[in-house]
Parts: structure tokens; sequence; C-alpha cells
């Protein structure tokens, strides 16, 4: 145990001095860093906890996309049914599957041609032999169309993964610095805003599905009437966004969709001097406008977002430019966050906060302060204390510990990990713990002499014996600290991180530099006696 | 101020090591050398006073019940420091409870200028608790700097809740797996029984102090498991060590001696783990202080006890070394 080849103390040492060198960029401000190679520039990050900001758990409305999904199946179904000629009554989404009946010489025509709508799921490469929809024969001339599972699972995630694109673009648009948006599990999505403090308006922007539609009033009703319940079948009662709250009769039809435009900007009327949004349409959006407006001259049209009437102005002239406004008594900041909205485009669900953590960055600096007071006291108790106890091996000790401490920084920045409050608890654990792998060797050490042996032999002997059992009993750490790893967020898993890495560099200096150092001194020494 | 008195420790410390690499300083043995304590007799005390106090925690538990922290119970939480002076916490009171949000508790935390507020989960799910938020910060408006606000909707606290007791039974699982492996059964089961006995206590402690049960008190118990187990398994692989030197030393000696020749291992060890987390308890500032209350607990008064007490003691009972000689003899080497 006590002898090293040159080129293992060699490598020994090269290898904790490599991992501390990861650890300098935390010590020059972040500009300068930036200036150096790529390889270089990995640091810590501080948590949120530290640095101050938001975090919020965004999560699907997945009854919304089961919904939206049967509505297709049975609006496909009709169509099918149309097109073959087949004659049906009570076509409806029933609890989760969608139903329809037929005459019992039709069903044999009508099962295959609704089987053409299901899909095998996973595109081309699926091979799992799950399809999008299963068609059944219920007996008695019903059909029923269930949509799997799997499928809705997988529409789920579709919907997620464009959700997060939009959230993106929105969150980018406010022009928040380091933003992180992430996918969690299948239908929820995290985002992290270093630096917010009040995320009441990012909840806000992010908690509209923005869905833009311009439709036509229905002027064959007055609004009193069709509350009273004599709605036209191919109309509804949309409520006007502003109060007071106003009922409008509006056509289902969807002339053109917030999809179709390229661009939305806030400004200001030139005549009344009302904030605006002003936004322009695609060729295809321009086309299709154009041919509506055309078409209504002299009737209202109504802008509809998130079913909620913004304005209902009426058509003096065909427009056709493929440019318009929206003037819905607006205040600035109503029309900025539109105008943002629209750009950044709509949500395919609506989606809701299900958790909130905010730190404020008066909290984060203190947390910094006192964590870095609490590291510095509780090292400095330590490391007295092992002088006191252990003398000339205590300094042995504390330069492991000193070592340790570097390379767990070192492979935090590495890891681009992030350094939490409870993770600089870790830290100062990880010393109280560290040095007790030195004690179990030193203490290993005394009764090894006290049983006979001479300085060498004990302090070989020592080394041996307690490695092993430093092995065991760090073991037992580490998979508390990966389950932690597992379980947690956030801070808690920054715990879990420094004391995982701990445990790690641990043992590294406990097999390697330790034995290293004190290997050097026995050569130089030739000790007869050990002074432990 | 703080920094002189850190630089006064640094110099304290160079002027120790020069000192100690000198060879100038008197040896300092918190331990003496060779102690012959019989800690298995004691187990006649220990195991009873365990039992017992392991029945209090578990009464303490469903009588008097923890306090959920919002992680758990959903809900929202906001600290608050008051920009103008101390803040007024009867009239803050008073303010919020128009607001017609239920239960909604105020307490100072930290300085006299810092306020805690709980609102407890509202009804209708997760649009709701963000209304509730949302209600509480314009009540108060500008007059507080707002320095935490945390809001945990009625299903994530579900899941981090199950998530947590999942994770805790997994590490003991894996932790007993591992011990299997390394061990005799006889040794992961013993290990087993200290563990959940220390989680037990600690429970108990958690329920008496009614400190907030949250993640981070998962973390600690974890952190405490991790811990204890690191001391259960330095005993005990001394004794599997006696036990292959001595085939013939009885039981309760064997224990005995492998306890007291790693006595002087444990008091050091937990005198600096005790030292790291007191400086955490008295300078890391209120965000972590029950976590480290918990861990002070956990780790220093009861881990050490049980590996002691508990762990070692019970493999006694466990059937290890059952078919020992009376006659103590070592065996050849």
């Amino acid at each position: 145990m006590l002898y090293f080849s040159r080129w293992k103390a060699l490598a020994i040492i090269l290898t904790a001095l490599i991992v501390c060198l990861f650890a300098v960029p935390n010590f020059f401000p972040q500009e300068r860093v930036k200036t150096w190679p790529v390889w270089a520039q990995r640091h810590i990050v501080l948590g949120l906890d530290l640095q101050g900001g938001s975090y919020l758990l965004l999560e699907l409305d997945t009854n919304y996309i089961k919904k939206e999904r049967l509505d297709q199946v049975r609006d496909e179904a009709r169509r099918v049914l149309r097109e073959a000629k087949i004659g049906y009554t009570g076509l409806a989404v029933r609890g989760d599957a969608v139903e329809v009946r037929v005459k019992d010489s039709d069903l044999q025509a009508a099962l295959p041609k609704l089987r053409e709508l299901s899909q095998p799921l996973g595109g081309l490469l699926g091979s799992s032999g799950q399809r999008s929809l299963e068609v059944s024969d219920a007996g008695g001339g019903l059909i029923r169309l269930v949509v799997p599972q799997a499928a809705i699972t997988e529409r789920i995630r579709q919907t997620n993964e464009q959700s997060i694109q939009i959230v993106e673009r929105r969150i980018n648009q406010l022009g928040t610095v380091e933003p992180l948006i992430q996918r969690q599990g299948t239908d929820r999505i995290l985002v992290q805003v270093p630096g917010l403090q009040d995320p009441t308006e990012l909840k806000r922007i992010l908690g509209q599905t923005a869905k833009m539609e311009f439709r036509m009033v229905d002027s064959s009703v007055s609004p009193d009437q069709a509350q009273a319940g004599r709605v036209p079948a191919e109309s509804e009662v949309l409520m006007s966004e502003q109060p007071p709250k106003v009922p409008y009769v509006i056509k289902r039809q969807v002339l053109v969709s917030g999809g179709d435009l390229t661009d939305a900007q806030p400004g200001f009327d030139q005549r009344t001097n009302e904030p605006i949004v002003s936004f322009k349409f695609n060729t295809s959006g321009a086309r299709k406008f154009a041919q509506a407006t055309s078409e209504n001259v002299g009737q209202p049209f109504a802008i509809v977002l998130d079913n909620k009437v913004i304005s209902a102005p009426v058509i003096r002239e065909p427009i056709t430019g493929g440019q318009g406004q929206i003037s819905g008594s607006f205040t600035v900041q109503a029309a900025n966050e539109l105008a943002l909205l629209l750009r950044a485009g709509a949500l395919p669900a609506p989606l809701t906060v299900v958790e909130e953590r905010t730190v404020g960055p008066g909290l984060g600096q203190d947390s910094i302060e006192k964590g870095q007071l609490a590291a510095y006291v509780g090292s400095i108790m330590v490391i007295v204390f092992m002088l006191l106890t252990y003398r000339l091996f205590g300094v042995f000790a504390n330069i492991a510990v000193a070592i340790n401490v570097a390379m767990i920084f070192g492979i935090l920045s590495l890891l681009n990990a992030t350094l939490t409050l409870p993770g600089i608890a870790g830290v100062v654990l990880t010393v109280g713990i560290a040095v007790d792998s030195n004690v179990l060797i030193y203490e290993r050490i005394r009764e090894e002499l006290r049983h006979g042996r001479n300085a060498i032999s004990a302090i070989d002997a020592g080394f041996r014996r307690a490695l092993a059992t430093i092995l065991d009993s760090n073991i037992t750490t580490f998979i508390a600290a990966a389950v932690l790893f597992y379980i947690g967020t956030g801070p808690v898993r920054g715990f879990a991180v420094t004391l995982g890495i701990g445990i790690i560099t641990t043992v590294f200096t406990a097999f390697t530099l330790t034995s290293l150092i004190v290997a050097g001194w026995v050569r130089w020494k030739r000790p007869k006696t050990v002074p432990i | 101020m703080t920094q002189y008195v850190l630089i006064a420790l640094g110099v304290l410390v160079v002027i120790l090591t020069i000192v100690a690499i000198f060879d100038l300083l008197p040896p300092l043995r918190i331990v003496p050398d060779d102690t012959h304590f019989d800690f298995t007799r004691f187990r006649r005390i220990s195991f009873p006073i365990s039992a017992a106090l392991s029945i209090v925690a578990i009464v303490l538990f469903f009588t008097h019940g923890l306090n959920f922290g919002i992680d758990f119970r959903g809900g929202t939480l906001l600290e608050v420091q008051n920009k103008s002076g101390p803040a007024d916490i009867g009239a803050m009171r008073a303010q919020l409870s128009t607001l017609g949000l239920g239960d909604i508790q105020l307490q100072q935390f930290g300085g006299p200028n810092d306020v805690l507020i709980r609102v407890a989960e509202q009804p209708g799910g997760d649009a709701a608790q963000q209304a509730a938020v949302g209600k509480v910060r314009s009540a108060l408006g500008d007059s507080v700097e707002y320095r935490r606000v945390e809001v945990v909707g009625p299903r994530v606290s579900g899941e981090l809740l199950a998530f947590g007791m999942v994770g805790l039974m997994l590490a003991i699982v894996g932790i007993l797996i591992y011990l299997w492996f390394r061990f005799e059964w006889q040794f992961a089961l013993g290990a087993m029984i200290a563990n959940v006995h220390d989680i037990v206590l600690t429970i108990g402690f958690m329920s008496i102090s009614q400190v907030d049960f949250d993640l981070t008190s998962i973390a600690a118990l974890l952190t405490i498991l991790g811990y204890s187990l690191n001391d259960t398994v330095v005993i005990y692989d001394r004794i599997r060590e006696m036990l292959r030197r001595y085939k013939k030393m009885p039981m309760p000696q064997l224990l005995n001696e492998s306890i007291n020749s790693t006595l002087s291992r444990s008091i050091i060890t937990h005198v600096t783990v005790t030292l790291a987390l007191l400086a955490l308890l008295l300078f890391g500032g209120h965000a972590i202080h029950s976590f480290t209350a918990v861990m002070m607990f956990g780790v220093v008064l009861v881990g050490t006890y049980t590996s002691i007490f508990i762990a070692a003691p019970i493999l006694i009972y466990l059937g290890v070394g059952e078919h020992r000689d009376a006659s103590d003899t070592p065996a050849k080497k």
C-alpha cells in the first residue's frame, strides 16, 4: 500500500490537479470566462434559490386533448359515412368513444370505410401494432369507434412538444435571460426564468391559449333571442372580452384563423390615438380574408380570441391587402400582450400552472452569504479539530480534505451542475464526512501499533484494512444520494448532487491521495514511531 | 465583522498547522486507547428503551401528526419583508383575513421585518391556488418585498408525497440488497431494523418539534439513513473480521471488542460531523434551519446510539455466531 510507482503517483496527482482546475472559471467574472476556450468555460450554475428567479410547472389539459380528438373522430366519421352515402343515426361522443348506428344492411359497407380512418401509431416506423382508432361492431347496427389509451398518450406527447415550442417563443419575446424550458413527464412543461421576481405577467401570457379566429356575426337572431334558447345550429353565443360582458351570436364557421398570421405589432390608431394591434396575413390567409370581406360588405364580423369576442366591426369595404388592425379598447399593456401572443402562435391545448416557486434576489443573496459563512466556519472547525487530534497526520488529512472540496467544485463545474443552498449544506457535510475516511485509517494504524507492529508495517496494515471499510460505508450513503437525486427536484436535487459527488471524491482521495501523502512522508522520514 | 472572525480563524489554522508539522502539539485523546465497555450487556436496557421510544414516536405520529409543509399539503407560502421597519403582523392578518381565502397563518420568520404567510390549499384545483396568490399579492401591494413565493397545486403535492415515500422505501431496499451481497442476510436485517428505528425516532422528533415536513425533510431522512448505515457498516465490518479471526470467542464478547475497537473512530467522526452541522445550524440561515435541525437529531443523537446499542447487539438475536464455543482461543491465522 505504501509503494507507489512513479507513474502511478504522477497519474494520481495529475488527475486531482486537472479536476481541481475545472473549478477555476467560477472565480472569474462571467464576461472574462466567455473569452476563454470553450472547454474551459464550464462553470457551476447557481440554483434559483441562490440567484433568485421563478420556477413554474405547467400542465397540459389532457381532458381537452382527449375531447378534441373524440370530436375530430366524430366529424371524420360523419364525412366518411356521407361520402359513402350510408344513412346513420345517433352519431355522438359517448364517454370514451364515438358511437353511430347504421342499418343492418349497411353494416358490412360501413365498417371497412370507418376502419380506413385508423392508422398505425408512430408513423411508418410504428411496429407496436397499436392503431390510432379501434372500430368495432357492438351489435344491433351499433358501431363503436374507440381511441385507445396509447393513441391518446401519443397525442398528448405530440401536443406537449408543440406547446413547448410555443411557450419558448412566448418567453423569448418577453426578453428574459437564459430561460430553461423542458418537458417533464408526458403532460408537463417546466419553465425556469432566472432573475424574474414577479411571474404574474409570465403566468398570464402562458395561461392563454391565444386561439384567434375571424368569424361572421349571425344577424338572423338577436343576442337576447339566442340567450333565450333560440340559437341557430350553425352559430353559438359568445361573450365579449371586455366588461361589460355583452353576448354576441357568432357563426361557428371560421373564416381565417390565427395560424395564418405572419406578424402582429402593437401600435396606436392614428385618429383616436387608442392602442391597437395591427396584423399581417400570409398569402393564403390574405386570399381567404379578401374573399370573405368582399362577400360580406355591410355585415359585422367578429374577432374571437379564446372564445371571447374582442371586437365585432362592420365590414365597410373588402380588405384585400392582407393587413388589418384590431381595436378593442385595449390598454397599452393588453395590446402589447395580444401582439406577442399572436406572433408566438396559439397553444394546441390550455396550460395550467400546477406549481410555482419564486425567490427574490434579496433572499438569494442572503442565502449565498449565509451558506458561505456556514461553509467557512464549519470547515475551519473541522480542520482545527483534526489538527488537535492527529497533529501531523491531521495536516495530511486537511490537505486531502482541501483537495477533496476543490475536486467537488471541479466536478460540479465539469457537469455544469446547479449549486443550491442545500447543495452548500451537502458540501459542508462532506467536509465532516470526508475526514471520516482519514479517521478510519488513522485509528486502524493506532490499533495496529498497539498490537505491537512496527511503524511502517502498522501504517501499511492500517491502510489496507481500513480501505475496504471505507468503500462499504460510503456505498450505502451513495445509494441514498442516488435515490434522492432521482426523486428530488430543485434545491433537494442540488443537495443530492453535491452529496453524491462528495462521496466519489472522498473515496478517490482516501484510496489515492491520502496514502500517497503518507507514503511520501514514510519514504522521506523513515519513521521509527508514528506521531498519531 | 465576520471577515475579521474568519481571518482570525484562518490564522489559527495556519499556526496550528505549523505547530503540528513540527510536532509541538500535545496529543489530544477524546477516547482512551483501550476501552472495555460492556456495550452488549447494555442491550437489556437499550432495547426496551428503544422499543418504548419507537412506540412513543409512532403514537405521536398518529395523534400529533406531522406539520406537512406545502410540498405535501398544497397551498401557498409567501415570505415577505416589510420595506418600512418591523412588520405589524396583527394588521397584516386583519388585512388578509378579509380576502376570504380560509385559513391564513402568519408568523415572524428571521428578523422583525420578515413574515411568513401560509395560505391553506384552496378548493377548486390548480387555478384556484393561482388566484389566491394573486389576491394576496395585490392586497399587500408594494409595501413588502416578496422574498419567496411558493404555490403547490393539489395534484403536484399528492405526487410529491407519494414520490418521497417511494424514494424512502427504495433507498431502504437498495441498501438492504447491497448489504445482503456484502454481508450475510442477518447483517442486512439487523441494519434494516436499525434503519427503521432511526427513521421512526426522527419522525417522532419532527412530530414533537412540528418542523415543516416537506421535500427537504425527506432529504434529511435519507441522509440520516445513509450516515447511520455508514456507522453501522463500519462496526459490522469489524464484527465480520473478528468472526473470521476468532472462531471460538463468544458472541457478546466479540461484539464488545468490535464496538470498543471502533469506538474512538465513532466518537471522532461524530465530533467532526457535529461541528459541520453545528456551523450550518448556527450560520446557515433559516432557509435550511429545519433541514439541519432534523439532521442534527438523526445523525448525531440517534445514528451513533443506534449503531452501537441496536445494530450490533441485535446480531445476537438474529443468530449470528450461534454455534460458538465458550472457550476463547484465537484461531490459527
